[in-house]
Formats: structure tokens, sequence, C-alpha cells
């Protein structure tokens, strides 16, 4: 177990060098960020000395490697357009796309798999039909045609809840979180559910699917002939094996979650790193778009090695291999 | 859970001369909704192919869309003269004619992009799968790459990078999806690999690659088909966010995603069809993929057939 | 569930803004872009400034309509052919209790165009310039040539504190140690991306705002910055969207002001190049560059049918471009008319060309960086293919745009052939686009540099020079208008339209429109 882990720690160290390459290089080769950043009536030696300001005038490589030789010390440049390391603005950011990523997560797994579970044990079920029916049309429509509907019918007709923002932050084990308060859950309701109705559809299908496979297994079978209750077959025996899957593409989804983030954080006026990320795309801030794909990258890498351990406690057959024996 | 028999009721003495194929075509026919999926979708791609003779306007040609004709509403009549039954857009295109043409670029770009993705991915996974030890880890770890950016983010730097157009957004979502499934197929693989049956067809001496093809795939297709649907929904849905972002594809020659997005700021202001028509034509074409999707996971299964 | 109609979906949100009224003291404003810091010297950048003015003031401050009159200078005169004498006002304070006087303007004006990396200094309005304290009240700035514009550059310089700002870095403003400035309002708290709060400043030596308290929040996007203001969740919104300005008339518990920007919106055509890459024959084939023949600039120019544009692009929210500036400016030509729209006389034109059968072309534009930016690209396309000039359109995030637009193509040249830009005149009067857009490429002596089309005449060359140089405003005044006149004339780049911009407010408040597109807590009055 120890060997494996340290073993796939060493590749993901790979992993995140390999991609600083690639995502310094395809960053670069996009726009030119001086003429996103100088005022239009600067004249061309005030052009030229941004240039050198910035160290754009240098080769590419060269770039590279001050980049690289920040990164190893934890500097990860100075963003463009703010002036201050990279690194500190998306940790700024990070606490907030977090907590909505999570809220909605934990909204896709609560609402998602006992909506599954029900259409995968009654299919012919009219309700079963219209939950289908409903998370087919849950992930067809576009995050942010479906956010600003949202927006419209809870926040602008009825009221309930505000349209657009993060709300106060409250304090709770030493975690500062909006989701600790009153007002913080009411502004995370619309944009968390936005996010979410993906993964909940998602959850749905992956869920019903599994149930569906696993009922006629000759486990289930047996379960049954053994006299177990059905209620204990679905919650221990069923359940456990359907989580596999499951598992694995929910917390594959959570990157994609915070993927997503971009659109809804954009639409509701979220400050998390979504939407740090989609300015910094549009206003070419390098800086910020690499560090922010470098943290990305980290963290996926560490998401993957838990889901592959959580996969052998669920399912004693997938071992953990140390795969290069 | 008796019901289930009751389900896919069996005619043993047919199913006995009919081929795999028949077998298949009846049990799919079998459910309604996904033979009117089915029909929905055939009319759906027959609408977007003869789009060209059936609109009165082609959008894509300036000299016949005028500003002046922007902003209509559902059934005003055009300056050249025909009716805009569905309205007309800010730039004046008549939406019932930029919808049909909409769709062949987003079935394009949704299907070509969902079929290259699934064929790459599924050789990708089973390889890794099957070949084990070095090879897996290496490709296991490119796919960890891959899936360690957003399928959103890669597209969105992909086409950044890349600049606009058909070729482009479906290269960026190939590269953006191909990994889902391989990391799909592996993953089912790798627990049908330690299954018995393949032990045994191993100690049979039959050979890698029909253990692969005949055992391994098809236990392969149910988890494939569900994150194919939703990919495939996904691809096009995440063309028109590339749109919204302001990176998808060009004004000029919209696909379904692009005129949503254009609609997108016309919500607030009351002139909802602009938005609302693109985005049931995109919502009943990715509707009837998933049902047909659907239907055909349950009956491609081989453990859902009694 | 009970469905709401209509009727009551509308009182419940006047019931939400009148409870708002209640605390009407603070104010909340939805803004759409965000000032990337609060140091007022790091970016020269529209946002940025706008939002240090709070916080902050100038020598020279600018009215709504861009007219200068003193700030914390009560007056100014050129003495001497390259002086300029400056005095400053008495008894202004600094929110920490300090006096203002002239080692804070010195120290300013040497650490503005000095900010470590800034990505765009103020350098552009201050080289050349140096300054000296005469007095404790007295300042003088000197350059090596005459220069006219002393007063217009110093209206865009916030003067900080000797002994709070001027050794201070960015993060030290940001985190607000140093953002103490003599301005209307105090500096509270700074979250990027979520929000900027603000207190009044009770000593203000102008006018007291009425807002005790003002929090800005960035919504970037239009359709959600504007359902945010029906929630209730902000009080005033910038930068309407022109697709919702008409739905939002309609309310009444809403306000719209509106007024037109400094703001024009061109055609940039290539008249350097023989072979202009984005231009070809019917069919593709080279051709020689059409654009270099004013008859064709001029048919394009009369093919475009501006006040389609105003009122179907632009929903009505625009005026029609026949110059470089709106009426009111200064340097602006009495002469000039918008060209008017003959599609005919554009086509005979074309002709007498040598292009009756026309030619193909594409024209390249933002897509995120102007009002409507990709429609209008879209529909002058429309209008030229119209007349035969058979035009794709290709729009582009303003990221990858600008780039190509200035120095895309090989030797750092500017890359397409027929492009769609802005121009806002930053110093509010014609010199501004004349000498970055008409004047001749020339980056030694720091002109032309949005001159994208490298037009080149060394008539308008020489007035926009000598305009620089007079002090007297009624000859600087003629030499600009003149110039403008020529260059039109001549079809140099084709105005289309002049923004207008858009803020709308609760009931009960209202915002006194800008042409500067500045949004200021300071222009918010209660009705």
């Amino acid at each position: 177990m120890t060997v494996f882990v340290i073993r796939r720690l060493l590749q993901a160290i790979l992993v995140v060098f390999l991609m600083s390459v690639i995502v310094f290089f395809g960053v670069n080769v996009v726009g030119d960020p001086v003429h996103m950043l100088v005022n239009p009536e600067a004249d061309q030696s005030e052009i030229a000395a941004t240039i050198e300001r910035l160290g754009l005038d240098r080769p590419i490589w060269e770039q590279y490697l001050l980049f690289l030789k920040g990164a190893v010390q934890g500097d990860l440049g100075n963003s463009f357009i703010f002036g201050e390391p990279a690194l500190q603005l998306i940790l700024q950011h990070m606490p907030a796309t977090m907590e909505l990523a999570f809220t909605a997560l934990t909204l896709a797994i609560v609402i998602g798999i006992p909506l599954g579970l029900y259409a995968g044990l009654y299919p012919d079920n009219a309700i079963s039909k219209g939950i289908m029916a409903g998370s087919i049309v849950g992930f067809s429509l576009p995050t942010f045609w479906v956010g600003l509907m949202l927006i419209m019918l809870f926040a602008v007709e009825l009221g309930w809840v505000p349209a657009t923002g993060r709300g106060d932050l409250g304090s709770f084990l030493g975690i500062q979180s909006s989701l600790f308060t009153a007002d913080g859950l009411s502004h995370i309701f619309l944009p968390a559910l936005n996010l979410a109705l993906l993964k909940i559809s998602l959850a749905i299908r992956l869920t019903r699917a599994g149930v569906r496979e696993a009922m006629g297994q000759d486990y289930v079978k047996y379960a049954r002939a053994k006299g177990l209750k059905t209620r204990r077959i679905i919650f221990v025996h069923v359940m456990k094996n359907i989580m596999i899957p499951v598992v694995t593409v929910m917390g594959l989804e959570f990157g994609s979650l915070i993927g997503f983030s971009v659109v809804t954080e954009t639409i509701f006026a979220w400050p998390g790193m979504g939407k740090l990320l989609i300015d910094a795309i549009l206003q070419l801030d390098r800086p910020i778009v690499v560090a922010y794909l470098m943290i990305i990258v980290m963290f996926f890498v560490l998401i993957n090695l838990l889901v592959d351990i959580l996969y052998s406690i669920l399912d004693p057959r997938v071992r953990l291999q140390d795969q290069g024996a | 859970m008796t019901d289930m028999t009751a389900a896919t009721p069996a005619t043993p003495d047919a199913a006995k001369v009919e081929t795999p194929f028949q077998r298949f075509r009846s049990e799919f026919f079998e459910s309604r909704v996904a033979t009117f999926a089915l029909a929905t979708f055939g009319v759906i791609v027959l609408l977007a192919v003869l789009a060209p003779w059936i609109t009165p306007q082609n959008p894509y040609d300036l000299a016949q869309v005028d500003v002046m004709d922007g902003r209509l509403a559902p059934g005003s009549e055009a300056f050249a003269g025909y009716t805009m039954w569905l309205g007309s857009d800010g730039a004046g295109r008549d939406l019932y004619s930029a919808i049909l043409y909409g769709l062949r670029i987003s079935l394009a770009v949704g299907l070509a992009s969902g079929v290259i993705a699934l064929l790459v991915g599924t050789v990708i996974g089973l390889v890794a799968a099957y070949a084990g030890g070095r090879i897996e880890a290496i490709i296991m770890r490119i796919v960890d790459l891959q899936l360690s950016f957003p399928a959103s983010l890669v597209a969105l730097m992909l086409v950044a990078a890349l600049g606009k157009g058909v070729d482009k957004i479906i290269l960026a979502l190939v590269v953006a999806q191909w990994a889902y499934y391989a990391r799909t197929v592996r993953g089912t693989a790798l627990v049908e690999r330690g299954k018995e049956y393949v032990e045994a067809a191993q100690c049979l001496g039959i050979s890698k690659a029909r253990i692969v093809f005949r055992h391994i795939l098809p236990n392969c297709m149910a988890p494939l088909i569900v994150v194919g649907t939703v990919q495939t929904a996904s691809a096009i849905s995440l063309e028109a966010t590339l749109s919204f972002l302001g990176v998808g594809l060009p004004q000029t020659e919209p696909s379904l995603g692009v005129l949503i997005a254009n609609g997108f700021e016309y919500m607030l202001s009351g002139r909802y069809w602009i938005s609302v028509f693109p985005g049931l034509a995109l919502l009943f074409t990715v509707v009837s993929i998933n049902l047909v999707g659907d239907h055909l996971r349950d009956v491609l299964n081989p453990r859902m057939r009694k | 569930m009970k469905k709401l109609t209509a009727a009551t979906a509308v009182t419940a949100s006047i019931l939400a803004l009148s409870a708002g009224t209640a605390f009407a003291e603070k104010l909340t404003i939805g803004l759409a872009s965000e000032p990337t810091a609060m140091d007022p010297h790091f970016h020269n950048l529209g946002p940025n400034n706008a939002m240090t003015l709070h916080i902050f003031d100038r020598l020279v401050d600018q009215t709504e309509e861009q007219v200068l009159v003193p700030g914390l200078a009560v007056s100014w005169k050129p003495i001497d052919d390259l002086t300029w004498e400056f005095k400053l006002r008495e008894g202004v304070k600094f929110h920490d209790g300090s006096d203002f006087n002239a080692d804070d303007v010195v120290c300013t004006i040497e650490r503005a165009p000095n900010v470590p990396n800034s990505p765009s200094s103020f350098g552009t309005y201050l080289k050349g310039k140096s300054v000296e304290k005469i007095d404790e009240l007295t300042v003088h700035f000197t350059t090596p040539e005459p220069y006219p514009l002393m007063p217009n550059d110093l209206s865009t310089i916030r003067i900080i504190s000797n002994e709070t700002g001027c050794d201070a870095a960015t993060e030290d403003f940001n985190s607000g140690v140093a953002a103490v400035g003599t301005g209307p309002f105090k500096f509270v708290s700074y979250t990027p991306g979520e929000s900027i709060v603000v207190e009044r400043n009770d000593d203000y030596w102008g006018t007291v705002p009425v807002w005790s308290e003002v929090e800005f929040r960035p919504i970037s996007s239009g359709p959600s910055r504007v359902a945010a203001l029906l929630a209730g969740d902000v009080d005033m919104i910038a930068s309407v969207p022109t697709t919702d300005i008409t739905t939002l008339k309609a309310r009444d518990n809403l306000v719209i002001s509106q007024g037109v920007s400094n703001r024009v919106i061109y055609l940039h055509m290539d008249q350097f190049r023989e072979n202009s890459p984005y231009v070809k024959a019917n069919g593709g084939g080279d051709i020689k560059n059409p654009l270099m023949d004013q008859r064709v600039r001029k048919a394009i120019s009369m093919a475009i049918n501006r006040d389609a544009i105003v009122e179907r692009v632009m929903e009505g929210v625009a005026l029609p471009a026949g110059q470089l500036l709106p009426d009111s400016f200064f340097g602006v030509s009495d002469n000039l008319e918008v060209v008017a729209y003959d599609p005919e006389g554009a086509k005979a034109l074309l002709a007498e060309a040598g292009y009756g059968d026309g030619f193909e072309m594409t024209i390249h534009g933002p897509n995120d960086r102007y009002i409507n930016d990709a429609k209008v690209a879209e529909a002058v396309a429309q209008m030229l293919t119209r007349i035969g000039i058979k035009t794709a359109v290709e729009t582009m995030p303003r990221s990858v745009y600008f780039g190509r637009a200035s120095r895309g193509a090989e030797g750092n040249l500017p890359e397409f052939s027929f492009i769609l830009v802005g121009w806002g005149a930053g110093s509010s009067e014609a010199s501004s686009p004349l000498k970055s857009l008409i004047h001749t490429y020339n980056p030694d002596k720091g002109f032309g540099s949005s001159n994208r089309g490298r037009y080149s005449n060394p008539e308008t060359d020489a007035l926009i020079e000598e305009a620089l140089r007079t002090v007297d405003d009624a000859k600087r005044e003629e030499l600009l208008a003149r110039a403008t006149e020529i260059a039109i004339n001549d079809v140099a780049i084709i105005p289309t339209h002049f923004q207008v911009n858009t803020w709308a407010s609760r009931e009960g408040i209202r915002y006194i429109a800008r042409t500067d597109e500045y949004t200021l807590a300071m222009g918010v009055v209660k009705e």
C-alpha cells in the first residue's frame, strides 16, 4: 500500500511537470496580452516598456525556465493584471469555488442517488419514467441558459433568494465559509443548484443503470432465495456494488464541477476561481491561467489516487497493484 | 422485483431461430418510447439534411440577411416577402432557417466528436486493461493527465489556441472527452478481467484478442453507452457553452449553440423566441439521442437479457 | 404550487425596492468591469480610474461632460512657453488628517509612471514633464517643448499622500494601508471579484456625498447584472445591455440614465499594402488593394446605413457618427455631416474606380469589447455585400483580436485588411484620436500608435503636430478641426456611430450620465 502510494506520488510529480510544459507553451501561443493591458492611448514606447516589464521580450524557453525556477520555490509568477502573486490570488478565490462545488456535489448525491435507486427498482413505474425524463432534460440544456432561468424564476419573479454574489461569511471549527450563515446559504442555493443539475442527472442515470444490472445478477437471486429481506438486499448488497461506478464517476465529476463553475460563477457573479480563470483567459493574464491549471492538475491527480484507493475498499476484487511489477 | 421478468416477455421458440441482429431489432422496437425517439431523431436529421431546400433563407449568405429584419416576432413578414414563423434573431436571420442550418452544424459537431472520442477512448481503454503492466501504467497516467483537466477547460483552452471553426471544435471536443471513455472501459474491464470466466477462457487457450472483443467488450457496453449518451449530449451543450464564453463557432454561421448563446442576452427583454426556439431544437435533439441510447443500453446488456 | 401572476411579481419587486429605501444611506452598485487594484497609479484603465476617484482627487477635475474644472488645484496657467503654474487648494486634508501640499504633488508625479509590475503605466501622460515645488501651495510643470495639454494630462493623475502613499507598494493600497486620499470617500475594504466598499468622508473639501456607505459589486454578465437590479440585490447598475433598455424603461420602478460617450466606433482600412491579405478578387484571386483608392473607401462609407445600425443593432442607443468625437467636444469640426446612406451612389463610385463587379473582403472585429461589436460587424458586412463587396465576418475575443490587429502580420505589421474598432478620447478633445489614429505611424515620436490602416497624409500630420504645440485654445481648436475635416474627407477612417452609455437605478435615485463612461457614486443623486 505504502509503496503503491509513493509510486503514484512520484508519477504525479512527473505528470505535473509535463503538464507545466504543455500548459505554459500552450497558453503562450494564444493572443497578445500587451494589447489587452496597455491603455489604448499609450504610445509605442510605453507599449515596449510594458512588454519589457512583463518579461515578454525574452524568448519563450527563457520565460519557461524563469517560471520553473520560481515554481520550485512556490512562486508561480505575478498576475499581469493584478500585479500580485498568481498563487495567492487563486488561493484567495479558492474557498468560494470549493464551497460551491462541494454544495453542488452534495446536492447531486443527495438528490440523484435516491431518485436513481427508485427509478432502477421500479423501471416501469410512471414516477420512474418522469425521473428519467427529467434527468434527460437536466443535462440537455446548457448550464448558462438554465442559470439565467433560475435567476429569473427564484430571484426576480419570486424574490426568494438573491440573484447574484456570495453571502456573509461565518466561522465554524475555524473554517470560514458562507455555508455557515443564513445569508450565505440563501446566496449559494441558486448557483449550487445550477451547477448540480448536470450531476444530478448523471447520478440518477448511473445509479439506475447499476441497480437494474445488479438486480438481475446471481448474487441477488441467491440472496432472495436465501430469504433475505428486500430492504437488506438493496441497501447492503446492491448498493455496495453499484457504488463503484457511481463513486468513480462522481469523484471525477468533481473536476468537471470546478470546470463548469466557470460558467456558473460568470452568471451568478460568484467570486470564485472559475470567474478568475475566465477573466484571465479573456484578458490573457497568462500567469493566472498557468497557475490555475497547475493547481487543478495537482488537485486531480490526487483525486484520482484517492478514487483508486476507495475502489479497493469498496471492491476487494480490485487489488491495489504496483503496476510496474 | 418479480416484475422484472414481466418487462421483457420472452418467446423461447422465436429466440431459437432469430439471428442476434433480428433479436436486437425486435427488442429495440418493443419500446414505444425508444421507437418514437428514434423516429424523432430521424426526422431531425432529415430536416437538417434537407435544410437548403426547405427554408426560405440561407442564413449564411449575408446578401440574404437584412439587419432591418432583426428581432421580428414569430409570424412577422420579412422584407423579402416570406413569413418568419419563428421570428428572427438580432442580425435579421429567419430563425426557422437558422435553426435547421444550425442543426446541421450541431449534429455534425456532436456526432463526429462523440464517435471519434468513443472509438479512440475505447481502444485505448481496452488496450490498457488487457495489456496491463507498464503499458497500462503509462496509458492510465496519460488518462489521469487528461482527466485532471475538466473537459470544459480543455475545450476552452484548445479552442482559444486553435481558433474558431467546426473542425477545431470537433478536435477540441474529442481531446476533451476521449479519456472519459478510456477510463470507463478500463474500469469495467478491470473488474471483468478478474472474473472466473476470463480465467476459464484463458485456460481454454482462447486468444487474447478474442477474449477482449467477445467477452470483455460486450460487458463494457452498458457503462460505455451511458457515458456515450451523456458525453454526446454534453458535446453539443459544451459547444453552446463555448459560444457563450465567446470562443465557440463563428457568429455568422451559427450552430444551435451559437443561436442560443446569441439569444441569451435577449432573455430578459421579452424576445424569448431568439433563445427559446433554438433551445427547444437542441432539447429535442439531445433528448431523442439519449432516449435511444438509454434503450440501446437495456437491449445490448447481456445481463438484462432473459 | 400557487402560480404567481406578473402583477404579484411586480408588487413583490416594488416591496423589495421600498424595503431598500429604508436603508437608503447605503448604496450598492453593480459594475460591468472590475478594477484591478486600489492603487491609483497601477493600471491606466477605465474601471480603475473611476474607482480610485472615490478615494483620491486630481489637480484638475473633469465634469460629466469632461470639461476641465479646478480640483486640488484652484487655478493653472502657462507662465512662459515651457512652464505651467498650478496653484493648489488650501486647507485640504487627507483621510488620515495630514495636510495636502506641494510635496504630495511632487512625489505623486514621481511615483505615477514608475509603479513596479504596472501593466499600463501613467507614463503616457507624464513623459517629458518635470515638476518643481515653488512653495507649499504652488508647483511648476515644465516641458522641453510648448505643450498645451498639461491640464488635460494632469486630470488623469490621482494625488496620493507624501507620508503614506508615495513609498507604498500596490499591495498596500489594496489592503487599505496606503489607500489614503483626499477624496469624497474613504477606503473600507477591497475583496477582488466580490466587492469594494467605501464610506463617506464627512470632512470632504467639496460637496459631501449623500451616501454614507457605497458597495461596488462586479457582475460581468449583462443579463445577470440586469437580474440583480430587478431582484433588488443592487440599487444601480452600469452598462445596461442595449437589448434590455426598452423593457427596463417600461418598468415604472426603475430609472434609466443615458449619455453619449467619448467613444467612436469606426472602420479602419489597410491603406499601405499593395496586396492586402484579406482583400481578394471575386473568386479568391489576388487583387491590387482597392482600399487604397479613395473612391472605394468613400463608396464603403456611403454603403453603410448608419441609421439602421443605430436603430436596429444598437436599438436606438447610439448616435450616427460623421467624425471622431460627438459635437460638444473640443476640436470637433462644424463642417462635417454624417455620410448619407446611398447604396446606388456607392455602386456607381465603385464602378468608376473599376470595381463594378465588386471584390471579396473579410471584416475583422472583436466580440467582447464594444457594445454589440460583433453584430455591428455583421451588419456592416451585410451592407457591403449588397453593393457587391462580398464581405465575410470574423469576430474574435479581444484578447486575440487586438494583438493581431496591431501587429499580427510579419514584421509586426497589422494583420487585417478591414477592421471594426473603437476609440475613446480619454483626454476629452480631438487631439487624442487624431494623434493615435490619423497621424502617420511613427514609433519614435509616439504618433499613430493605433493607426492600424497606416493612413499617412503629410497635410494632416503637419496640422496635428502644430496643434500639439499651440497653447492658445482657440487656435488649437481650429487646427484640430481642420485636421479632422481633411482626414474624414479623405476617408482615412469611416466612423459609424458614437456609443451611448446607459445606467439603470431603482426608483428614487438617478445617475448623472458621464461621457467618460465612469460610474461614480458621487454622481448618484436622490430624486
